[in-house]
């Protein structure tokens, strides 16, 4: 039987392996923001299964606007790298260090 | 076989190629595989979430994010010429404490979820059928009474994104000459011909410029 439980393991797994794909690729974007979507789904994972097993809809609303958010954010983010290559011709973040921070 | 045991079968297969295709997603040399592996993640997640009765948001995963999202990835990892060997650097540096924070995040999460009392609640009757309608019609429903206002606020995001990446992308290229439609309609024939009215002359003689006379 499918319990609450194996769901929420899974979620924990992949937002767990999510981390720790932000700190050992901590020198391309595209793999950052590749991670960024992987723990976006790990907690899509939890609500749904949240919303399946207590019965409640208001978790797979939730997802539905993640899902949304989740879309433009992409497409902005990806938008700022482009433009971040043509004018730098790198997306090294080592080498992204005009402002000094 | 009876059905709970086909369905556990059914999310052990998924969960493992779920978490395999995130561990590749990370680990992958080359930045095009990374992404298709993340495709293949997304796809078995979609598998998982319809194990959960949840149809329309797993299609929508598989039509939104595998569909439009991870095309777009796609199209700017390939456009981009990345040196992937530099954006390897510190790899092997960084993979011990990385590995070292998501092993103790994820003992620490499962000691807070409690497995052992989260394994008593096991799946029961889909609450979208107990309620006596398909799962979309459960979820449209919500959608469109309760969570109308949120729904109108996530289209406008939605046309905020197209517009940010719109403007940030555009470029108008120096060399290159462009028709000003608005210019042109905008024109005023008057200011393009001017008509001279001048006596008609015979033009004279050109005269010899005048020496000076010593």
């Amino acid at each position: 039987m499918i319990s609450l439980a194996h769901y929420i393991v899974l979620g924990a797994v992949l937002f767990c392996i999510a981390v720790a794909g932000m700190f050992i690729n901590r020198k391309n974007v595209i793999v950052l923001l590749m991670s960024v979507e992987l723990m976006l789904l790990a907690v899509n994972m939890n609500f749904v299964a949240f919303s399946r097993f207590l019965g409640d809809v208001a978790g797979q609303v939730f997802v539905f606007f993640i899902l949304t958010v989740a879309a433009a954010e992409a497409a902005v983010g990806l938008a700022i790298l482009v433009l971040l290559f043509r004018t730098r011709n790198t997306i090294n973040i080592a080498d992204i260090d005009s402002m000094k921070g | 076989m009876n059905l709970p045991l086909f369905q556990l079968i059914c999310f052990y297969a998924f969960a493992f190629v779920t978490v395999a295709a995130a561990l590749s997603v990370i680990t992958l040399k080359n930045s095009v595989h990374a992404v298709l592996a993340l495709v293949l993640t997304f796809f078995s997640a979609a598998c998982l979430w319809l194990l959960l009765e949840a149809e329309f948001l797993a299609l929508a995963l598989v039509v939104v994010y595998v569909g439009a999202v991870m095309v777009l990835f796609l199209f700017v990892v390939m456009m981009l010429d990345i040196d992937q060997e530099r954006l390897r650097e510190g790899f092997v540096k960084f993979l011990p404490i990385g590995l070292l924070v998501a092993i103790v995040m994820l003992a620490e999460m499962l000691g807070l979820i409690g497995v052992r009392a989260m394994q008593a609640r096991v799946m029961g009757a889909d609450p979208a059928m107990a309620a006596g309608r398909p799962n979309i019609e459960w979820l449209g429903h919500a959608l469109f009474t309760r969570f109308l206002l949120p729904f109108e606020i996530a289209a406008l995001i939605l046309t905020v994104g197209i517009v940010a990446a719109v403007a940030l992308t555009l470029r108008e290229r120096r060399d290159a000459r462009y028709e000003s439609a608005s210019q042109q309609v905008k024109v005023d024939p008057r200011k393009r011909v001017r008509i001279v009215k001048m006596a008609a002359a015979r033009p004279d003689e050109p005269t010899a410029p005048q020496e000076p006379q010593p």
